[in-house]
């Protein structure tokens, strides 16, 4: 027991622990909730500091996983699952984002759940363990079990504090989830077989089915990594969304209360984009260099798509969604350029996304509680009531546009400059030369959303008096508009440390696990 | 101070003023407000007198000879092989760039101090400026490619902050409609010139402006003259890509309708912004880049002509206008066709020297137009004008002198400009022997007489002909955006009201602009006329760029002096040109000053239309009808709906709301577990 090998899973179950102390916490008399409320909210910036000394201590300069923890955990029946968690360059950034990300979620929907607050709490406390485990385990199987804990309490959320057809967003949800995660299922079954049978050591490891597999002793024939690449690629590309598994998603965020969406967009999405990086392009290296063009060419369709839909939507929400849609074919395509510049944009665009799409949201939040509307011929004008929510929402915005010097150009470009390069992919140039006109597209909608929210003069009598930000407010969405400048200004302190991760991840000789003694040995 | 970090001071002191002002500046009065935002402008100019002065003791390096003050600030983007760190350098080029945008931008803060007087958000205005001057220098300084496209996307943000100022107007041609138009058109651009920078990082391996220079000039033929040449890859490709960026910023066909429309802004914008330094942005990318330009004749080719073209056409729209900041804004869109016309022709330094004269003369007009806008009430319809010569004799004497200038009249700044661009254009053999260059020095001698008339209209309507101010107005409003102006509800003058000459903050800089304008060509003069009073390589300004930039055909310094005789040729034609346009000017108008033009012209075109009905509208409808109702809704949530139905129709527990859906759910997951478990216990009673 030192401080490495114990402070990741701290930052993993602190949360899960602090859901069972608010479920027990004593009832007020009076139904008062503040009392939980600051309970859950404290937990989760616990959490977050707790997770400070990951990001501090990590060191850059390796491939290898770090905070490493593992036991073995089942082995009984020929089934063999190790408690395996560590994090590296891939997954760093994105634990740190899910941790910053829920006290923000929590503290965004203070006052706007209603009823059944204390169920609420838990649920959002359960995700964050759930979302924390997926980024961190090193175990098929854990991960498979942290995936789906992550999607009971989102389906949740969505199905019982949602808005008005909430049951029927989240059972589609559901649905398109589940196929994806069966099919995952059946792909972490077969690879587990298939490792035992070429090794003679049936192991869930990741780090040890990958280097299995760029070491040779595992050779999958190119027909059978099809298969599996395509089981993996489906779950994770309904979870990213890809198009045409997208339409979920809209209705998704469109129920969903605010912090529903603000860690749905933030965190939730980014997994499918995390599982093809941490499976797909490793295991499948041959499948993934010959299914890259199908794969991308939906990529960048959806990239013109999700802008060219949101532009036209009605629905505040509904533009952001499909929004994303387009921000995240960016991130398909990066992945499988498979060159350094492309994983390494197609990271840091996840996170920029994550911080911007998130502000996104939570702007919404604040104008919806304060009209009960989200369509956005209802707004106008409201830069004169609500001057400083309107720079906020400037700089966002212009974060989600790509604007230099803001979080969301480092990751486009990093895209465009990998997927330009690439040799592995064919029409790479194409691909690449579509993407950019997202330039545009982004411009148009979020311009035309700004102007038609922000600018003119107030045409509804409504929206003349509203309150400008309040002070929790402020304190929700001002660290994350700092961090899109930082992280605009100074991609490098990032970039830097997530490198040797993600070159190892397509770099198919090399071997992906660095540190040998952590290797468990193997039996006889 | 040490020499290398004054770049960075030049860059930064506007930084500090759009911070300190952006969060401090609400509770500042106007005089501090205008005092920091001037200041440290001024700063900067100082700073970048004292960079030029070091950069010329610096020795020159490389086999151009180039000299060069180098500044790295820090690693700004770098994964594996790709890196563009944020640092800075000047050479003779940015040099003369960092010089008059200073300069001149520190006269329009001063002029803006008195005119933004009494505006609602004075800091908010002053802070958008700063912010603008920071990238602006960003832009000019910047070492690479990517972070010129940071200065180059700042300015965009910063004019649509600017045009937008005045954000609670509503309309079809106001202020917040036209900052996004000038926003998005510009990025349309912006999406070239970024696929460029990834292909010359492709091409070069690095996107140094240095390397990417010495990488051109290593290529060893220049590109043939064919269709094929723009092939994906080439030399021609680059150039032609950054070049469609370059007629987003600079507004050339068929990029240039964001610019009249950004007129919304306040005046000291138009005169700062959109038109003495961000447009030229487009202009200085070419030639920073020339050497790539110059190994691909087919683009120069089409740059030439683009800028022919947009400087005719849009001479064209200037002659119909009543608007008179409608007037310069056209003005400026045909200046910059000649500032491209230059670089086509391989003539960049003539390019260059045009820059920076037009800055001072249409930085002057501009201003000048402000002083009169705010001595007539805000009024911008020249209709409504005339006879303010008694009533603005600053204004007017100084404005007089950048109607001169413009028109190309003898010994003031833009004669000897513009003059070397059509003697450029004449002799050019950029795209080898042929009669391009005839064809495009016809179009720019047109242009200048067209642009003689047009100014000397303007001059004419303004100040000279008898007093309208409360003539009843025209009623023929069809299609002129007057009401788009300076953001007041109320503009004109009332019953009883005289205009009135603008304070000091105001005319000083009208004074210090019109002695540059007069007199800051001399720097310029060309070789010809300088050969004829006894005053060798007279030309300074070229001879000063020429390390920077690339050299295209044949023709040179040694070949100046062959071409002599034609070149006094063709000066003595283009005085006869101006002088010609501005006597036809004076007089068809002082008899007729409100003589109406061709509807086509004065409905610019119509391209704004033209791009409404073929683009803008069929791809709303796209998007709406066919991309989100019919796929979206209709085909994939179609299918799912289907899917979920038959399965609600299996499981009815899951119409039972929360407790149901919960319930139904775990068991899917227990019974995928029981799946998993099965299989593996059958797995090993197997074995």
């Amino acid at each position: 027991m030192t401080f490495e090998n114990t402070i990741l899973t701290l930052v993993m179950f602190v949360p899960l622990l602090g859901a069972l102390l608010v479920a027990l916490y004593g009832r007020s008399a009076d139904g008062n909730t503040d009392g939980i409320k600051k309970l859950a909210i404290g937990i989760s910036v616990v959490t977050f500091i707790l997770s400070l000394p990951l990001a501090v201590l990590f060191d850059g300069r390796t491939a290898g996983y770090q905070f490493v923890a593992r036991a073995l955990w089942i082995d009984a029946a020929g089934l063999r699952v190790d408690y395996h968690v560590g994090i590296d360059g891939l997954s760093i950034w994105l634990v740190m984002l899910t941790t910053l990300i829920t006290p923000i979620a929590l503290l965004a929907s203070y006052t706007a759940i209603g009823k059944r607050v204390r169920e609420y709490l838990v649920l959002m406390l359960i995700l964050e363990t759930g979302m924390i485990g997926v980024f961190c385990a090193l175990d098929m199987f854990l991960f498979y079990l942290f995936w789906e804990v992550m999607l009971i309490p989102m389906y949740l959320i969505i199905g019982v504090w949602g808005g008005e057809r909430r049951i029927y967003a989240a059972i589609k949800f559901v649905l398109y989830t589940m196929i994806g995660s069966l099919l995952m299922l059946a792909a972490i079954i077969s690879l587990y077989l298939m490792h035992g049978k070429a090794t003679g050591f049936y192991t869930f490891d990741i780090p040890l089915v990958t280097q299995s597999i760029s070491s040779g002793m595992l050779m999958i024939p190119i027909d059978a990594q099809r298969w599996l690449f395509g089981a993996f690629a489906l779950a994770f590309l309904i979870k990213v969304p890809l198009f045409p598994f997208h339409t979920w998603l809209p209705d998704a965020h469109v129920e969903a209360p605010t912090a529903g969406s603000v860690i749905l967009a933030s965190v939730l999405l980014k997994m499918g984009t995390y599982g093809l990086m941490r499976f797909n392009v490793p295991m499948f290296y041959e499948a993934s260099i010959q299914l890259a063009p199908i794969i991308c060419v939906f990529a960048v369709f959806g990239i013109v798509y999700g802008a060219l839909v949101a532009m036209v939507q009605p629905d505040f929400k509904k533009l952001v969604a499909y929004s994303s849609v387009s921000h995240l074919g960016f991130c398909v395509l990066g992945i499988f350029s498979l060159t350094s510049q492309g994983m390494q944009g197609s990271l840091f665009q996840m996170l920029a996304h994550g911080l911007s799409t998130g502000a996104l949201f939570l702007i919404i939040g604040m104008i919806y509680e304060r009209r009960h509307t989200r369509q956005i011929s209802e707004f106008g004008g409201l830069a004169t009531p609500m001057p400083q929510f309107s720079t906020l929402f400037m700089i966002t915005m212009f974060a989600s546009v790509g604007l230099p010097l803001l979080c969301g150009f480092v990751g486009e470009i990093l895209v465009l400059i990998g997927t330009f390069t690439s040799t592995t992919l064919e029409g790479a140039k194409w691909f690449a030369a579509v993407a950019a006109t997202a330039m545009v597209w982004s411009a148009v909608y979020m311009l035309w959303l700004y102007q038609r929210v922000v600018m003119g003069d107030v045409t509804n009598p409504e929206n003349a008096k509203l309150p400008d930000l309040n002070l929790r407010e402020k304190v929700v969405l001002v660290p994350l508009v700092v961090l899109m400048i930082v992280m605009g200004v100074y991609p490098v302190y990032f970039t830097k440390r997530s490198q040797p991760a993600l070159d190892a991840a397509i770099q198919k000789t090399a071997p992906v696990l660095t540190r040998k003694a952590e290797a468990p040995a193997r039996k006889p | 101070m040490n020499t290398t970090t004054l770049l960075g001071g030049i860059i930064l002191a506007p930084l500090v003023g759009a911070l300190v002002l952006g969060l401090f500046g609400k509770k500042m009065n106007e005089r501090t407000v205008g005092l920091i935002a001037s200041a440290t402008v001024g700063v900067s100019f100082v700073l970048a007198i004292m960079a030029f002065v070091a950069l010329l003791g610096v020795a020159p390096e490389g086999a151009e000879g180039v000299r060069r003050l180098h500044n790295p600030l820090f690693p700004w983007i770098e994964v594996g092989s790709f890196k563009a760190p944020f640092n800075l350098v000047l050479d003779p080029l940015s040099g003369l760039y960092v010089l008059f945008v200073t300069g001149v931008g520190f006269l329009i803060h001063i002029f803006a101090t008195g005119y933004m007087h009494g505006e609602g958000g004075y800091y908010r205005f002053f802070c958008y400026l700063n912010l603008f001057m920071f990238n602006m220098l960003v832009l000019i300084l910047g070492s690479n490619m990517l972070v010129m496209f940071v200065g180059w996307e700042g300015v965009g943000l910063c004019s649509y902050l600017l045009i937008g100022f005045y954000f609670k107007q509503q309309g079809p041609a106001f202020p917040n409609q036209s900052a996004k138009k000038a926003f998005i058109v510009n990025r349309i651009g912006d999406v070239a010139f970024a696929i460029a920078i990834l292909l010359v990082f492709l091409k070069a391996g690095s996107i140094e402006f240095a390397a990417v220079n010495a990488w051109a000039k290593s290529l060893t033929a220049a590109d043939p003259m064919t269709l094929a040449a723009f092939g994906l890859g080439g030399a021609s490709t680059i150039a032609l890509l950054m070049f469609i960026g370059a007629t987003g910023k600079s507004a050339q066909i068929p990029l240039f309708v964001w610019l009249p429309d950004a007129m919304a802004g306040p005046t000291p914008v138009s005169a700062l912004i959109h038109a003495a330094t961000m447009v030229t942005a487009g202009v200085y990318m070419v030639s920073r880049t020339s050497e790539v330009f110059v190994k691909a004749p087919s683009a120069m080719l089409v740059v030439a002509i683009i800028g022919a073209l947009t400087a005719l056409g849009a001479a064209t729209i200037g002659l119909a206008q009543w608007d008179i900041k409608k007037v310069l804004a056209y003005s400026t869109v045909s200046q910059l066709g000649y500032m491209f016309l230059a670089c086509g022709v391989g003539a960049f330094g003539a390019g260059v020297f045009h820059v920076m004269t037009h800055a001072f003369f249409k930085a002057l007009l501009f201003l000048g137009a402000g002083s009169v806008i705010l001595g007539m009430h805000h009024e911008q319809d020249m209709r409504k004008m005339g006879g303010l010569k008694k009533h603005m004799p600053i204004t007017h004497a100084t404005m007089a002198v950048a109607w001169l200038a413009i028109c190309g009249f003898p010994l003031l700044s833009g004669f000897f400009s513009k003059d070397e661009i059509l003697y450029q254009a004449f002799v050019t053999e950029a795209f080898g022997h042929g009669p391009w260059g005839k064809i495009l020095w016809t179009i720019g001698a047109i242009t200048a007489v067209l642009t003689a008339i047009y100014m000397t209209r303007l001059m004419v309507l303004t100040f000279w002909t008898k007093e309208r101010w409360h003539d009843s107005p025209g009623h023929d409003d069809h299609g002129h955006d007057a009401h788009a102006g300076d953001g007041h509800g109320h503009h004109g003058l009332a019953k009883g009201q005289m205009p009135h000459e603008s304070p000091w903050s105001m005319t000083l800089p009208l004074v210090v602009l019109a002695i540059a304008a007069a007199l800051g060509g001399y720097v310029g003069v060309p070789n010809g006329l300088g050969h004829l009073v006894g005053i060798e390589n007279s030309n300074i300004v070229e001879h000063f760029l020429a390390p920077s930039l690339a050299h295209a055909g044949a023709h040179g310094a040694e070949a100046v002096h062959h071409d002599a005789s034609t070149e006094l040729l063709l000066t003595g034609l283009s005085v006869a040109l101006a002088i010609g346009g501005i006597l036809a000017g004076m007089f068809v108008f002082r008899r007729n000053p409100l003589l109406k033009m061709p509807r086509i012209l004065e409905d610019k075109w119509r391209v704004d239309e033209l791009y409404e009905a073929a683009i803008i509208h069929p791809l709303r409808r796209l998007s709406e009808s066919v991309l989100w109702k019919a796929i979206d809704v209709r085909s994939i949530d179609g299918f799912v709906n289907a899917a979920a139905d038959g399965i609600r129709g299996l499981g009815g527990s899951m119409r039972h709301l929360q407790s149901g859906l919960t319930r139904s759910y775990v068991a899917v997951i227990l019974l995928g577990a029981a799946c998993v478990v099965g299989y593996f216990l059958l797995q090993g009673y197997v074995k």
